[in-house]
Parts: C-alpha cells; sequence; structure tokens
C-alpha cells in the first residue's frame, strides 16, 4: 500500500510534483503513467525518502520511508536504472545492498537466477546492455521478499522475450498479493500489464481509474463508413447533429452518434454502406488526449529551463 | 520465459542493531572497486618508495653538506616524507568513497537500502579508518625501516628507541587515516569528485603557500593552526622551523578539522535531497 497526500515538489522555480494524492493498492498492478518530463520519477523518489517533499506525506506499508528499518523488507525498486556503479559486478552489488539489510548471502544467488543474470553475475556491470541493467535492478527489487515494488520504466531497454518476461513478473507479483507500482510513459505496455491507473501530466493527477474506464473516458471513439453516397449520407447526419469528417481513404468518420443510428439513416434513405464498423478508442487515444495538455505545458517548462 | 517463484525469506530481528550490517555492506563495496587498490597502492608506493628516494638523496649529498644542514637532519622524519605524497591518494581514496556513489547514482540505492543516512556514514568512516590506519601505519613503519637501512651507510640512522622516534612513525599513520576522514567529510559536503578533490588539495598544500605570503607576525599566529601544519606535528620536525604546535596538540587540532567537516558532511547528507 502506497499512500501520497498533497504530495508537492519544488525544484527552484519549477513545480515538479503539484499536491498529488492517491493511493496504490495490493493485489494489483498499478500503472503510473505521464508524458516525459510529467514529475514520474521525482514522484517515485519522493516515495523512497531519496527526495523530501515540499508539501504533503506519502507513506509506504503505513509509515514514511525514511522511518523504515532494513526497508528491502518492505519496498522493492528500481529507480532509474543507472544506479549502479559501473566497476563493481552484478553479484558484489547485490551482496552489498544485502549485506546492508541483513539478507543472507545465499538470496543473492536466487534473485540472480530469477532474473537470469546468474551467468554473467561476476562481470563489471558496466560492461552491461540496458536490458542487463534493468534485469539487476529488479533483482535487486526482490532481494527482501518485499510486499510493495516500486519499478521505474523497467520495460526501457528490454527485448521483446525480457518485456513479455517482465510482464509476467509483474502479474505473479501482483497475485501473490503484493502492491505493485511501475512507471512508464508507454501506454501500450500498460494496457498489457496494469489494471489501474495513475496518470499525471505536469505534476498533476490527470485519471486515477481502471484501465477500462480510462478508455471509455476517453473520448475518440467513433463511427467508421464507406458508401458510395458520402456526400449525401454527410448531410444527412449532419442534420440530425453527428460530426462527420472525410478520412484520407475516403471512408467517413462519425462522431455523434453510434454505428445502429447511421446504419438506420442510411436504411430510411436507402443510401448503400459498404463498411460500418465501430472504432473503440484504444488506451492510446484516451492517453493522448487526456494528456495533450498537460504534455505541451511541460515541454514549455523544459524549454525555458533549458 | 516463465517466472520462477523465489522462496520466502526470514526478516532478521528487529533488536538486530542496523551499524554492523551496514559496515558490512559498506566494507563490500569499499573492496569491490578498483580505485580503492589504485589508491592504497600508490599511498604505500608514495610512503615508501618516496622516502627511500629523500634517503638516499640526502645520503649521496652528505658529504657536501654544510654543518648546520647535518645538524638539524632528523632521521625519523626525513625517512617519513614520502607522506607528502601518500597523503593526496589517502585524500582521493576517501573523497572517491562518496563522490563515486553520486557520479554513478548508486547513492540512490544505497540510500534506498538505508535511509538512515548518518548510519551511512558512520559506516563509511569507520569502514576507511580500520583500513588506513592499519595500512597507514604499517607503510609508515615500512618507510621509516627502509628510510633507516639507507641512512645507516652514513651512520645516520635513528632507530625506534629514540625519542620521539616510534610516535613520529605511528602519527604519519595516524595523520594518513585522519587526511582521509577530512576528505570523506568534504566529499560528502562537496559531492563532486573533482571539486572535493581541488579543495582537499588546497587545505592540505596550498593553504599553507599563501599563509607564507603573509607578513610574518601573521604567519607565526596562522601557520600552527593549518590543517596540514598542525596534522603532521605529530611527526616531529617535519618542517623543520620549530613554529608548530606540540605533537598531540597538533594533531588534536587536525582532528577537529576531520570532525568538522564530518559533522557538515552528516547534516547536509540529512537535509539535502539524494
Amino acid at each position: 500500500m502506497i499512500e501520497a497526500r498533497g504530495l508537492s515538489k519544488r525544484y527552484g522555480p519549477t513545480l515538479a510534483v503539484d499536491d498529488l494524492t492517491f493511493d496504490v493498492t495490493p493485489g494489483r498492478v498499478t500503472g503510473f503513467l505521464g508524458p516525459n518530463g510529467a514529475g514520474k520519477s521525482t514522484t517515485m523518489r519522493l516515495i523512497m525518502g531519496l527526495d523530501s517533499p515540499t508539501a504533503g506525506t506519502v507513506k509506504v506499508g503505513g509509515a514514511p520511508y525514511g522511518s523504515l528499518r532494513r526497508p528491502l523488507f518492505e519496498v522493492g525498486a528500481t529507480l532509474e536504472s543507472h544506479s549502479i556503479h559501473p566497476g563493481r559486478s552484478a553479484r558484489n552489488h547485490l551482496l552489498a545492498l544485502a549485506a546492508s539489510n541483513g539478507i543472507p548471502r545465499a538470496r543473492v544467488d536466487q534473485v540472480l537466477e530469477v532474473v537470469g543474470l546468474s551467468s554473467v553475475a561476476g562481470k563489471r556491470a558496466g560492461g552491461f546492455s540496458l536490458g542487463m541493467k534493468q534485469r539487476l535492478g529488479i533483482a535487486a527489487a526482490l532481494l527482501g521478499d518485499p510486499g510493495v515494488l516500486l519499478l521505474d520504466e523497467p520495460v526501457n531497454g528490454l527485448d521483446p522475450e525480457g518485456i513479455v518476461w517482465i510482464r509476467n513478473l509483474l502479474r505473479s507479483l501482483a497475485r501473490d498479493g503484493r502492491t505493485v507500482f511501475v512507471s512508464s510513459h508507454l501506454m501500450s505496455e500498460m494496457s498489457m500489464t496494469a489494471e489501474h491507473l495513475i496518470v499525471i501530466g505536469r505534476g498533476r493527477l490527470i485519471a486515477d481509474t481502471s484501465v477500462e474506464a480510462f478508455i471509455r473516458q476517453g473520448s475518440g471513439g467513433f463511427v467508421r463508413v464507406r458508401s458510395p453516397e458520402a456526400p449525401r449520407l454527410t448531410q444527412l447526419l449532419g442534420d440530425r447533429g453527428a460530426r462527420v469528417e472525410v478520412e484520407p481513404d475516403g471512408a467517413l468518420a462519425v462522431t455523434g452518434c453510434d454505428a445502429a443510428a447511421v446504419g438506420e439513416v442510411a436504411a430510411h434513405h436507402g443510401i448503400v454502406l459498404h463498411e460500418l464498423v465501430t472504432q473503440r478508442a484504444t488506451l492510446e487515444d484516451a492517453y493522448m488526449e487526456l494528456t495533450r495538455e498537460a504534455g505541451e505545458f511541460a515541454h514549455a517548462d523544459e524549454g525555458k529551463v533549458a | 520465459m516463465t517466472t520462477t517463484a523465489l522462496p520466502g525469506i526470514a526478516r532478521p530481528e528487529t533488536s538486530r542493531p542496523l551499524l554492523p550490517d551496514v559496515v558490512r555492506s559498506e566494507w563490500i563495496k569499499f573492496r569491490t572497486v578498483r580505485s580503492t587498490y589504485w589508491t592504497l597502492f600508490v599511498t604505500v608506493v608514495g610512503m615508501i618508495g618516496l622516502g627511500a628516494l629523500f634517503a638516499f638523496a640526502f645520503v649521496s649529498r652528505y658529504d657536501r653538506l654544510n654543518p648546520i644542514e647535518r645538524l638539524t637532519f632528523n632521521a625519523t622524519t626525513h625517512s617519513l616524507r614520502g607522506f607528502f605524497m601518500a597523503q593526496l591518494a589517502v585524500g582521493v581514496l576517501g573523497v572517491l568513497i562518496v563522490t563515486s556513489e553520486y557520479s554513478t547514482g548508486s547513492i540512490r540505492a544505497t540510500l534506498a537500502a538505508v535511509p538512515q543516512r548518518r548510519t551511512v556514514l558512520i559506516a563509511k568512516s569507520l569502514v576507511f579508518t580500520a583500513v588506513m590506519a592499519v595500512l597507514g601505519i604499517a607503510s609508515s613503519f615500512g618507510a621509516f625501516f627502509v628510510g633507516q637501512a639507507i641512512l645507516s651507510q652514513k651512520g645516520l640512522e635513528a632507530h625506534l628507541s629514540d625519542p620521539g622516534a616510534l610516535r613520529s612513525v605511528i602519527g604519519a599513520g595516524l595523520y594518513l587515516t585522519v587526511v582521509g576522514l577530512l576528505s570523506v567529510g568534504l566529499g560528502t559536503m562537496i559531492r563532486r569528485t573533482a571539486g572535493a578533490i581541488a579543495t582537499v588539495v588546497g587545505l592540505l598544500l596550498i593553504l599553507p603557500g599563501i599563509v607564507a605570503a603573509l607578513p610574518s607576525s601573521w604567519q607565526n599566529v596562522i601557520n600552527p593552526y593549518l590543517p596540514s601544519v598542525a596534522g603532521s606535528a605529530i611527526m616531529g620536525s617535519a618542517f623543520g622551523d620549530g613554529r608548530v604546535l606540540s605533537p598531540w596538540a597538533g594533531f588534536g587540532v587536525f582532528c577537529a578539522y576531520a570532525a568538522a567537516a564530518l559533522v557538515a558532511g552528516a547534516v547536509l547528507l540529512k537535509r539535502r535531497d539524494a
């Protein structure tokens, strides 16, 4: 369980996180979505107690992170994948982390096995691909068998096999009753993995909802119609208050009435239809719609800083 | 690929103290990067090798020296002069054990595993002190014996039983240890490798040069309290002019500088975002 209440973080003139309030509950994968620069990583750092909030509080498993003793037993996290000394081997990196929390050495080999890095455990982490670093980060997160997992952009740099692997891993961790909080800027990935979404843009909460509700909520669904009498149909639909746009391939995109209504209008006027399809909004569409404004502002801010 | 089920894991008793675990962790980190071995190698070579070189140089020049130079010669401190170079390597190591965590980002993993930030700094300092005290004192004895062996060619050698000799030799090792702790503190305060190393060099080597440019009435007041001047008093009259604090008083002042840097580092580490 993660509980954020009025969480805000200001870096100089930039308000990176703006009054976020949300709960991440156990037993399901919660996606943390937002365009790049929306404040996802900052929020992760606030949850982990690495940065202290300008205002508000955040608790993990009922307590502020900073008050946890041996937190690896409560929370496993992969923060930006480069939190590893490149000169140290994967095994030594994990051994040092394990020792700090009183986790036995044998555990290190177990987690290396689970993430598939046993064969390169003695190699310096600096030579690892991004995908291998992600796996090493996940190995570290699993060391203490924690009830809460925080993963920052874990699919970045993974190959397709790795992506499927992590998807299954996250789902099985959630099935065990753990809290799994995964940030990503990739909507499509979240639609495959997450059941619940927390969406932020420009540091603010945009949505805290199930994946299904999120798609339903977002506009962008339309009825696609092809007809040899397109202009006449357009006219008739327009009279009924629907909006009609012409697609590049000549089909009509109708919003404001459903496929049944379009079919009835056509039948009533004896118009031949070659195609009549309801196009559902994808998660991607809903996401773009909801974050468009926030994204633009975020980019304008970045420009000013640079 | 399927996910291998991980077995559960037993949690240590809550009463189990944290510090020993964190020390073990820092010890693993300390001995698993190459920079540790390079800097320690340079420390030993600087201490023993340079000491031997100075001894050779003195022996070969001896016949041409004037009586005053012969009389003021201190065989013990002469053999320990490699500390001048060794302290730079020690300073770099002390800085790096903190700043390399920031430059590589591993500080995030460290502080996420141990949110008790002061404990992290204490553990780093303990590991560093243990290693440096042993290695510093050992290489100081090495430098002393090698140096005296060379100086004995002209019958100039000192013995550990000579007044102040043992204190000087152990003191050189202690001086190096405290240089390192000062550097750990400065590294924690400054966080950037280059800036922290420059500050260490400035405090230890450049500051005495700047003070030397001041009017002598000021010099006499300030000079004994400069970090490296106060600290090296424990090695005997390393600077030869007698205008230094007594060995233990000087070393105490030096320790106070290091303690101040560590405390300031601990306060900033606790307060700042990682």
